[in-house]
């Protein structure tokens, strides 16, 4: 990968990372009253997806859904102002971390039901399809999600319908503070997964250049072969299912666990590439650096910026009267 | 003019709308299947193709976000449920999902999205092919929930539905597909949102829904041959709903009857008889009655289904005791008997 590639991929990753940074260090201002569900540690799953796809993806995502969001809009101003909600927010300060959307950035949407998600991802495949829009469709969500119902209805749909999406399970083991031991009456996913008529691929990798390199070759091949694609990429969330506490702090997974996954953090091992690879040290500094500035400007902004009046409350109820 | 079933006033709404606009679609369990949902959906396949109207796996939540992810990305989905029933596995796409996914997006996302499904009594029906569960879609912001009752309402409403940016429930009791009519021929829109006044009278208003609009009519014809008027209102537009048009037509009669195709506790009848009332409280001369299905669920055996449902004759008895009339002799009263027409299976 060039050099200029693997900067813009740590671009991504670290402006997801300082982002959930600032949320840690500001949360108990009380000043973002939504509740966070925290991508710190899954970063380069959106961070190399949303680039392999290069502006052409529309992504559905879940609760957990900052990064995500950040990796397919880069639009942390808005990001902040719908944290703190905001009228210059994504919508008003109504759907606050949960529900960040971007429509016309082809962020088209989160939810906080779990699974939800995923069958409207495969309608929104079909429409790109029949409207020839060149669009990828990729759907995010977790393996809690594989619980659901409604997740083998949708790989089945896509699988019969022919359709070139992408179904990336972000495989973090925990449903909520339930580990899968818990919930499958199965050994392996993937090996029930591949009785469908789509393509399964399995990376544990943690690192941005695999996963960008993943999706070029999987969508070239869902495309040339006309079926959808399954992911199931291991990752692991830092902090805890909600909020800003560490993942391990509490008693149900093990807190050496989680530091050792944080021994081959995305982002740490990004940089380090790239030094490898001759960027210099002042360079990363310098953006780095900036990338704080404008992070700090855009909170900066939300909170000078109004909250929404009462008159808002009814606005957008109905898109015909909105 | 030319004369049309509700069923086919369907049909041609969809075939027009579907020639006007390459982005609408008709899909769902059976849809293009010999049956043709009661003849609805009839012709649809040969005439668009299997891209614009196709049959679907049973999994009705996830074909329902299908639907949303359709509207978001450009394409105007028809999704239809042989009956209401199938949609309760639908509820979380409706409600959590559709019902607000405009509001959560900051008012940027059209949602033109139809769904269609079939309400109500029919053949020994039972307790799980025959519900309404009209306030579920109701009592949802950001839902719209039309409710036609005449062929001609059926198409309008039917173009409305697909022409709007909004997410639109029709329902479309069973027996009423049977309903003709003269139906214009030009695909025009009936606003969303308006109640139809079906027959003026002075002594007491019935507002109907669904099928109860057919025997309200029947009743105020009964009750016009011993000198009663009743003046007979299809809401039609069951969310938003015209209070409007309820409030005037019951200040002056100032007696009223809500007709529910429901079952009554906690029911739509509740929301008419209490939106009526804070309006019209000073004019009423009796609180607001209200009929519909007993509080039980639907039984199979024709005795027992018979005492379940409401007719034109619980109608008329409902107003002999509100205005202190009658009793009326019924005898020879020929009250509708879907026996006539109905064979089953389905």
């Amino acid at each position: 990968m060039s050099i200029e590639l693997g900067f813009a991929l740590y671009k991504g990753l670290y402006l997801a990372r300082r982002c959930e940074e600032y949320i840690v260090r500001h949360y108990p201002d009380d000043e973002m009253k939504t509740p966070m569900h925290m991508s710190m540690g899954q970063e380069a799953i959106p961070v190399g997806i949303c680039h392999a796809l290069a502006g052409k993806a529309d992504i559905l995502a879940t609760y957990r859904s900052h990064a995500p969001f950040l990796a397919q809009t880069g639009d942390h101003g808005r990001f902040f102002a719908e944290l703190h909600g905001r009228v210059t927010g994504t919508a008003d300060g109504k759907s606050g971390s949960m529900h960040l959307s971007a429509p016309e950035a082809g962020m088209l949407g989160a939810t906080a039901i779990v699974g939800s998600n995923i069958s409207v991802a495969v309608g929104a495949a079909f429409a790109n399809e029949r409207l020839g829009t060149g669009r990828t469709v990729v759907a995010f969500f977790g393996d809690g999600a594989v619980d659901e119902g409604t997740f083998w209805e949708s790989i089945n749909v896509a699988s019969l319908f022919r359709l070139p999406l992408l179904f990336v399970c972000e495989d973090n083991d925990y449903a909520v503070h339930t580990p899968k031991s818990l919930r499958r009456g199965y050994a392996s996913l993937t090996a029930i997964v591949r009785g469908f008529d789509c393509l399964v691929y399995e990376d544990e990798s943690n690192d941005v250049e695999t996963i960008y390199f993943l999706t070029r070759e999987a969508i070239a091949a869902a495309r040339e072969r006309r079926c959808p694609v399954f992911f199931n990429l291991k990752c692991c969330r830092y902090l805890d299912h909600i909020g800003i506490a560490p993942d391990g702090d509490a008693c149900y997974r093990e807190p050496d666990d989680v530091q050792s996954w944080r021994a081959r953090d995305c982002v740490a091992t990004q940089r380090a590439r790239l030094i490898r690879r001759g960027l210099s040290e002042e360079i990363l500094a310098d953006h780095e650096q900036a990338t704080d500035r404008a992070i700090e400007i855009s909170i900066a902004q939300a909170l000078a910026a109004s909250v929404p009046a009462p008159d808002r409350l009814y606005r957008g109820v109905f898109h015909e009267t909105s | 003019m030319r004369r049309l079933s509700f069923a086919e006033a369907v049909r041609e709404a969809m075939v027009q709308e579907m020639e006007r606009d390459p982005t609408v679609f008709v899909f769902g369990i059976g849809v293009p299947s010999h049956a043709k949902i009661f003849g609805t959906t009839a012709g649809l396949e040969e005439q668009f193709g299997a891209e614009r109207c196709f049959d679907t796996p049973i999994s009705e939540e996830s074909m329902t976000g299908f639907a949303l992810g359709a509207a978001l990305r450009g394409l105007r989905p028809v999704h239809v449920h042989i009956r209401v029933d199938f949609l309760l596995l639908a509820m979380n796409q409706l409600v959590n999902m559709i019902s607000c996914y405009n509001y959560t997006t900051g008012g940027r996302t059209p949602i033109p999205l139809v769904i269609r499904a079939i309400i109500g009594r029919g053949w020994g029906q039972g307790a799980q092919h025959s519900k309404s569960l009209i306030s579920y879609f109701t009592h949802v912001p950001g839902l719209k929930v039309v409710a036609p009752t005449t062929p001609v309402d059926a198409k309008g409403l039917m173009i409305a539905a697909i022409r709007s940016e909004d997410p639109v429930i029709f329902l479309e009791h069973r027996w009423l597909h049977w309903a003709v009519d003269a139906v214009p021929e030009d695909a025009a829109a009936s606003p969303i949102g308006t109640a139809r006044v079906l027959r003026r009278g002075r002594d007491l208003t019935v507002v109907a829904v669904s099928w109860m609009v057919v025997e309200a009519m029947h009743a105020a014809d009964i009750l016009a041959r011993h000198g009663i008027e009743l003046e007979v209102i299809d809401p039609r537009t069951l969310a938003p709903l015209d209070v409007d048009t309820l409030a005037a037509s019951v200040s002056r009669t100032r007696t009223c009857i809500v007709a529910d195709c429901d079952w009554v506790f906690s029911g739509f009848s509740a929301e008419l008889a209490a939106s009526i009332t804070e309006r019209c409280f000073g004019q009423l001369t009796k609180p607001v009655r209200r009929l519909g299905w007993a509080h039980t669920p639907c039984p199979t055996v024709r005795a027992l289904e018979n005492v379940f449902y409401p007719n034109a004759e619980t109608i008329v008895h409902v107003v002999e005791d509100m205005l202190g009339c009658g009793p009326f002799d019924l005898a020879g009263v020929d009250f509708y008997n879907h026996e006539n027409r109905f064979k089953g299976p389905f």
